[in-house]
């Protein structure tokens, strides 16, 4: 595991980083209000939160930035998993909803539904929920990405299908009678594996798994890219034609890494959902995406830390100007991009990398 | 010591005899009984009406180095694309020794079955180094998931640096391939091609862009390739085909999509046709 840093001051940075926010966060935590060290929960459930976008932004980059396609849809994957842990938390609730009834969750009673769909049932258990948060975005990249590449879809027009694939999940999760609670979403949750989602102590302990599930996605990402497969899949990006003539499936490399990439996102989805506190289509909106591929540009691309650098920077800037500027956040967000992109074509990351070599 | 001069002797390579990790992978698939690696017949191609092949016919001998020349726009390129699967011919047949149907297959189909292709202007992975290069190009299974796991073996790492002191890249192994000269990166791809060990090489102008030094060392590469790996190279370069097919090996002149003269260098400067082709009178 240690050998999968080797050459990577960055990843060894972040992951250090990570292991002593572990340690230290829940430590600062207990410390009293008053004193000037003190983390407030709020902030650690914001922390969480942003450690997830960042598992989102690594799940990007490994698509963007090593395999070289510009996914406009992985926050649909993102919100797959977010959906599928809110079902789970939806059916935690059990008869503490507003309308009482043991089985349904609110909305379906107010939509005068008799009885669960039946993709609701099995959700009340953890496993189950957890297996679909990986099957459901893992099952959909798969068929789409066979789809899509088997047929040499490439460029610009991948990514409008991706765009037009999150487009479409939006438009459906809108619908009542999808099952999944409308323009509403799923909200209002309790608890987690009994663990009520209002104690402190369940909030850091989110934000571990957050920062374990950001640990172990770094190294899986970084396994790949560090391997043989890892080459191919570069050499995929860089000379799709030739490597199919050295006799690369190139289609098979795309749709592992886009399955598995999915299947991160989902997941970080699934740990978002919990600290947010709702999934709803918005979610899925094409301008999520998007987000998700500045981010990863803003911290440099192939790079891995540099995408979780970017998430980071640019939540925190967006949560702080929305706190301190909020009639200009937005300008001040927008600037930010542009000065990046002309300053910084390859992000961050590419500056500090720069300074090294002077 | 007293040394066994005549077991001593058993462990030099015989005369003429090309390194080990030179000699292609037999494709258990691959029939040449007849001694024909390759079948082209009666093969024909158009592109919005234009027939860029038409009725083509050629035959590759098992371990041949065969030179095809011809003007612009007479199809070499294209009968390249359909050997190695890019383009599907309009009607005509392929074959890869007695039973490889090469118009069923894919171009990592083709690439896996044998047949190895290098294309005109220099084509390497850029961002990997040149070291990456030759691993990925080295003949192994391609499945995602062996790659994942794959580890350089000792023999393999021997592959690699022979084929490295081959192609004159030692020094820039580390190097990305991006960063090498033209002609570096045209030794790089035949290196990578020989990692393949095809037993076809498809060689497009391999010594576009060379020096003369290199042109030469281009040349002798390539006939000590040729007996065990059969070679087919595109060029437009005079001097180097005649340079190449030296001993009486066929060239074959290609124009309008089929094959004009087939024979000696000495015979086709004589054909009538040809110089008609070739200086229009």
């Amino acid at each position: 595991m240690i050998r999968l840093l080797d050459q990577d001051r960055g990843g060894k940075w972040l992951i250090g980083s990570l292991l002593l926010a572990i340690v230290l966060v829940p430590i600062l935590n207990s410390l009293p209000e008053s004193s000037s060290l003190h983390i407030p929960t709020y902030s650690i459930s914001l922390l969480g939160k942003y450690l997830t976008l960042a598992l989102l932004a690594v799940a990007v980059d490994l698509v963007w930035g090593y395999l070289g396609i510009l996914t406009l849809g992985h926050a649909a994957f993102f919100a797959l998993g977010g959906y599928a842990m809110g079902m789970y938390l939806m059916r935690q609730i059990g008869d503490r909803g507003v309308y009482g009834n043991p089985d349904l969750p609110d909305f379906m009673v107010f939509l005068n539904w008799q009885e669960l769909p039946w993709f609701w049932h099995g959700f009340d258990q953890f496993w189950l929920a957890v297996i679909m948060v990986m099957l459901v975005p893992g099952i959909l990249a798969f068929v789409f990405g066979f789809l899509a590449f088997r047929s040499r879809v490439s460029g610009v027009y991948l990514s409008i299908i991706t765009q037009a694939m999150t487009f479409a999940l939006m438009l459906a999760f809108y619908r009542n009678e999808m099952g999944f609670g409308g323009n509403n979403g799923l909200t209002d949750f309790k608890d987690i594996l009994g663990f009520s989602l209002q104690s402190d102590q369940t909030k850091i302990g989110l934000f571990i798994a957050s920062a374990i599930a950001l640990i172990l996605g770094y190294l899986l990402c970084r396994a790949i890219t560090t391997s043989r497969a890892g080459r191919a899949v570069v050499a995929v990006r860089d000379g799709e034609s030739r490597a199919r003539f050295m006799g690369y499936r190139v289609e098979n490399i795309k749709l592992w890494v886009f399955t598995f990439s999915a299947v991160l996102a989902g997941v970080a989805g699934a740990l978002y959902v919990p600290q947010v506190g709702i999934i709803n289509p918005n979610e899925f909106s094409p301008i999520n995406s998007i987000e998700v591929v500045v981010w990863v540009a803003v911290g440099g691309r192939a790079t891995l830390y540099g995408a979780v650098l970017g998430a980071i920077l640019i939540n925190y800037a967006k949560s702080y100007f929305t706190v301190e500027l909020p009639d200009i956040w937005l300008f001040a967000l927008g600037g930010l991009f542009v000065l990046v992109t002309l300053l910084l074509p390859r992000g961050v990351t590419g500056l500090l990398k720069r300074k090294e070599v002077e | 010591m007293e040394i066994d001069f005549e077991n001593e002797a058993k462990n030099y390579p015989e005369r003429g005899q090309v390194f080990d990790f030179l000699t292609p992978e037999q494709n258990p698939a691959l029939n040449v009984d007849k001694s024909v690696l390759l079948y082209i017949e009666s093969l024909s191609v158009s592109f919005d009406g234009f027939k860029a092949i038409n009725d083509l016919n050629l035959y590759i001998r098992d371990g041949e180095l065969r030179c095809i020349i011809g003007p612009n726009g007479a199809g070499k390129t294209t009968m390249m694309d359909i050997i190695t699967g890019k383009t599907k011919p309009d009607s005509g047949l392929a074959y890869f020794g007695q039973t490889i149907n090469l118009l069923e297959m894919d171009e990592p189909a083709i690439a896996q079955a044998g047949i190895g292709r290098k294309f005109q202007k220099p084509t390497v992975f850029e961002n990997l180094s040149v070291w990456e290069n030759l691993e990925l190009a080295m003949a192994q299974s391609r499945d995602f998931l062996s790659l994942l796991r794959a580890k350089m073996s000792v023999e393999q790492m021997m592959e690699m640096s022979e084929i490295l002191a081959l192609i004159g890249l030692e020094e820039q192994i580390d190097k990305p391939s991006g960063a090498l000269s033209h002609g570096q990166k045209q030794w790089l791809e035949i290196g990578a091609l020989l990692m393949q060990k095809p037993r076809l090489l498809l060689v497009d102008e391999p010594v576009a862009g060379m020096t003369h030094q290199e042109m030469d060392k281009t040349a002798e590469l390539l006939r000590s390739l040729a007996g065990r790996h059969s070679v087919v190279v595109v060029e437009h370069d005079m001097e180097f085909v005649r340079n190449l097919s030296e001993g009486g090996k066929t060239v074959s002149v290609l124009h309008q999509g089929s094959v004009l003269a087939e024979g000696t260098m000495a015979q086709i400067q004589d054909d009538e046709r040809v110089k008609q082709v070739y200086l229009g009178e």
